[in-house]
């Protein structure tokens, strides 16, 4: 177990290495660079050649790369070249946002998913079921912008119930330490703050989470039903346990290894989905700092943080993996 | 199975205790606001202003971006600055200020009684520690992106580390007196003392200065660090000091300086909240959440006003224009150039295109800029001449590269394909073949344009200060590979016109230069467009400013 464990974060290393150097390249090569962004309509010949200069940017390819390796092996991933600020900085500050973010649109997500999966095809051919075959299809082809349109004008605009974007009331004078706003509200006992900043995570949660809900609906109910015709159901039942133990330690329990991979991908397709609901809720987080690096060609935040999204992508698809072996006890590795 | 509960009792007693644990070692930082709830401060005493981006820094000598200024405006003051919806200058920290016969000294009266928010005192030797600091930058800060308002105005340093950098037109700055300075040009200029408004040049304590070290810029490489003087302890006269500023919620925020020398801001705090998104803006300001934004989308001007919500109209200080690349033998023809300008609908366009209040551009400067001239060759539409001026020119099968930017929104140009659109159309209309370039505003399409790539282009302007010379300097000043062209009478004209040291005579010359540009028709002036602000109805006072100077410390909210 633990092998496996130190042979999947070895493995590590060589992706990393080799994305910094396809990261690296690839930013460079698209046209224009920080200078544009930095000069707008200042920019002249002289003015930007001056900036590239300034940050070294003339160098050829391989002498920046080895630069900024050597820096990377300090664990100095350089600064925003917007505001100087160190890209470390920014995603300490930014980054406890989108994954609090994450977790309400995954809880939303499974916390309603698997419910109404189940249910759906325990009752299957009914309206309960029709419903959340047909409402699951919506919700995979709704667009998530369009949607966070829809949610914003009527919770936010129309209704008033809930915050329209941000992460927390500025006019609450909150305390924060660990920038995860709503552990921060409890552990300063800020309770008000803390219950404004879920307020304001339920609406982009909701856009956030539809998308991985319907899919997590639609292969749990799946699996449910491929497993309640299983011989082994059949068995219990024969056996004369209880349902709801039959239902519980026989038919989630097998039905829950393909929602769990599921759920894996689905993560890592809610930190790129944060990117759009982060910047149409104005929610600061990685994916809002993503794309106004992007717009400012922002090279040193868009590489670290790349990188980041790149390592957490490794690291849940091992979380996965693991939890195979806590869930099938045929698959647990050794 | 006993195993399984005991261990998730473990799991529970264990969270339990790390909350415990935790829970007694945070506390609050939050002060007494002499209320149980968070919403404690009073929401009257507090405005929300929705900004499109973060403050960069907070020191004004290294900023050059409108989202920095704001913010700095409000805790900075200069020698002089504009009046509440105009661009015309005023008294700040100078009283008054008066050039020799030769415009080349400027003796400035200073305010007394004023002190920085650091207590220390804002006299004649504070104004030249600002001056000489400006014009001893080196190193990183002689880079053009740090300082650029200074290179804009004087060129360059005391020492130029390179060899693109102009000869400086400041010379010195000497104490004539307590109270009193005077400022030395190599020559004059009509750029002195309008551009002294800018927050670029706000005067800051020095004593501040020196303490958080706000020289010690370093560059190595791709990392730029700034010192704490430009990232925490921003020190000005102004009426607002900073508060802290939150970089996880993206937040700014400043309180009243009590010890403000004028009147103090009616409002105790300002928060200047980050909102990227144009359209997240107006659903906060709809909702309540924010008392004001800018950039206001023009479609949603509207909708915005049947709300019930207060539409701010600034007064247009910009110009888009139809850039025109000589390096083209057949744009180097004045009748293509002229045809050019005959082809567009420029009346029709900003109609259909442009926010209500906008204006058609007959030259490269808003009406407001001392200089602007009434009686400039116009060039109305009328596509049979635009023909017959190609067909006179040989230049019937004309085919051009027109460079369009996608992913932006300027001031000047709302709405760059919508503009793009239009004028393509006109032009094909005339007979001439039109190649499309998109290129993303920062990846590629600035650096194309200003390097010379484009025949056409759309680009524009918007003013910093009221002098011509930051409209037709800036363009047409020098030769520029965006306009491909070389004509030392222009380039002259508008060097001897910058020179005149009375107002008055020189904005006669300037009159003149903008007759000759219009003639000789480096590109085709298409619109002045104004910007608008938005803000709940019962915000008061905030004047909406040409050059985006409005002062927070004036408004009010009714009931306050």
């Amino acid at each position: 177990m633990l092998r496996f464990v130190v042979r999947r974060l070895l493995q590590l290393i060589p992706i990393l290495f080799g994305l910094s150097i396809l990261l690296f390249a690839w930013l460079r090569l698209l046209p224009g660079g920080p200078a544009a962004a930095l000069l707008g309509e200042r920019a002249t010949p002289e003015r930007v050649a001056a900036i590239n200069r300034t940050y070294g940017l003339d160098q050829p390819l391989f002498v920046q790369y080895w630069r900024y390796l050597q820096r990377v092996a300090q664990f100095d991933f350089g600064d925003s070249t917007q505001t100087g600020r160190p890209v470390t900085q920014v995603i300490i500050d930014q980054f406890p946002g989108t994954i609090e973010l994450t977790i309400a649109a995954l809880i939303f997500a499974v916390g309603v998913g698997i419910p109404l999966g189940y249910f759906a095809a325990r009752r299957q051919g009914t309206i309960l079921d029709n419903l959340a075959v047909v409402g699951s299809l919506v919700g995979v082809t709704i667009p998530v912008f369009f949607l966070a349109f829809l949610l914003k004008y009527f919770f936010a605009v129309e209704l008033g119930w809930l915050p329209p974007s941000g992460r927390q009331d500025v006019r609450i004078d909150a305390t924060h330490i660990t920038n995860f706003f709503v552990l921060d509200g409890l552990l300063t006992r800020e309770f008000d703050a803390a219950f404004d900043a879920v307020k304001h995570l339920i609406l982009p949660g909701i856009a956030l989470g539809t998308i991985p809900l319907a899919i997590i609906v639609r292969i749990t109910r799946a699996a449910v039903l491929d497993v309640v015709n299983e011989d082994y159901v059949r068995t219990a039942e024969a056996k004369g346990l209880t349902t709801s133990v039959i239902r519980r330690r026989h038919v989630l329990r097998n039905a829950m290894l393909p929602v769990v991979t599921t759920i894996g991908l689905q993560l890592g397709l809610l930190l790129s989905g944060a990117i759009l609901t982060e910047r149409v809720f104005a929610f600061p987080g990685i994916g809002s700092e993503i794309v106004s690096a992007i717009t400012n060609k922002d090279y040193a935040i868009l590489q670290g943080v790349i990188l980041l999204v790149a390592v957490l992508y490794v690291l849940i698809n091992l979380v996965v993996d693991l939890l195979y072996g806590v869930l099938d006890p045929r698959v647990r590795v050794r | 199975m006993p195993g399984t509960k005991a261990r998730r009792t473990l799991v529970l007693a264990v969270v339990a205790a790390v909350s415990v644990a935790l829970s007694g070692c945070a506390n609050s930082d939050r002060e007494d606001t002499g209320g149980g709830d968070g919403n404690a401060a009073s929401s009257k005493d507090t405005l929300v202003f929705g900004a499109a981006g973060e403050p960069k820094l907070f020191d004004p000598a290294f900023a050059s971006d409108g989202e920095t200024f704001r913010v700095l405006k409000q805790i900075y003051e200069g020698l002089v600055k504009t009046k509440q919806g105009s661009a015309e200058i005023e008294p700040a920290l100078a009283t008054k200020w008066e050039p020799s016969p030769d415009g080349k000294k400027w003796t400035f009266t200073l305010r007394e009684g004023v002190k920085f928010s650091d207590g220390t005192e804002f006299n004649a030797e504070a104004v030249c520690f600002n001056f000489n600091r400006w014009y001893n930058f080196s190193g990183a800060l002689q880079s053009p992106d740090v300082s650029a308002y200074w290179q804009d105005t004087f060129g360059g340093f005391a020492k130029n580390e390179s060899p693109d950098l102009p000869t400086s037109l400041f010379k010195s700055c000497s104490t004539t007196g307590a109270n009193t300075v005077a400022i030395e040009l190599a020559s004059p200029t009509g750029r002195f003392p309008a551009a002294l408004a800018l927050p670029a040049f706000a005067m800051q304590s020095p004593a501040a200065l020196q303490k958080y070290e706000a020289d010690k810029v370093t560059a190595s490489g791709d990392t730029f660090e700034y010192p704490s003087y430009a990232t925490e302890h921003p020190t000005g006269t102004g009426p607002y000091k900073l508060d802290s500023r939150d970089t996880a919620s993206k937040t700014v925020t400043l309180v009243r300086n009590d010890d403000y020398w004028g009147d103090k801001a009616k409002i105790a705090k300002i928060v200047f909240k980050v909102i990227p998104d144009n359209n997240a803006r107006k659903q906060e300001l709809q909702a309540g959440t924010i008392d004001g934004y800018d950039l206001v989308a023009p479609g949603d001007i509207e909708s915005l006003k049947g709300a019930g919500e207060q539409i701010l109209d600034r007064p247009p200080f910009n110009i888009l224009y139809v850039g025109i690349n000589q390096k083209n033998p057949a744009l180097a023809k004045l009748k293509v150039r002229q045809a050019l300008a005959h082809a567009i609908n420029r009346e029709a366009l900003v109609r259909s295109k442009f926010p209500p209040a906008a204006q058609v551009a007959k030259q490269f400067m808003p009406p407001e800029v001392g200089g602007y001239a009434d009686d400039v060759t116009e060039y109305p539409y009328d596509p049979a001449k635009a023909k017959q001026l190609l067909a006179e020119a040989g230049e019937a099968d004309l085919s051009l590269k027109f460079y369009w930017p996608t992913e932006v929104s300027r001031p000047y140009m709302p709405n760059p394909k919508e503009v793009f659109e239009v004028v393509s159309a006109d032009l094909q209309k005339v007979g001439i073949k039109i190649t499309p370039v998109a290129k993303v505003w920062n990846s590629g399409y600035l650096t194309d344009v200003s390097s010379g790539r484009a025949d056409i282009h759309l680009l524009g302007w918007t003013g910093d200060y009221n002098d011509a010379y930051n409209f037709n300097g800036t363009f047409f000043g020098r030769v520029k590979p965006e306009f491909g062209f070389n004509n030392p009478a222009i380039f002259a004209a508008i060097a001897k016109a910058d020179a005149i040291p009375d107002a008055a005579q020189r904005a006669d010359a300037y009159k003149a230069v903008n007759r000759q540009i219009v003639d000789f028709l480096p590109a085709v002036p298409i619109a002045h467009s104004p910007p608008s602000l938005a803000a709940q109805s019962e915000v008061k006072d905030l004047f909406p400013s040409p050059v985006q100077n409005e002062e927070f410390s004036l408004v009010y909210t009714e009931g306050t």
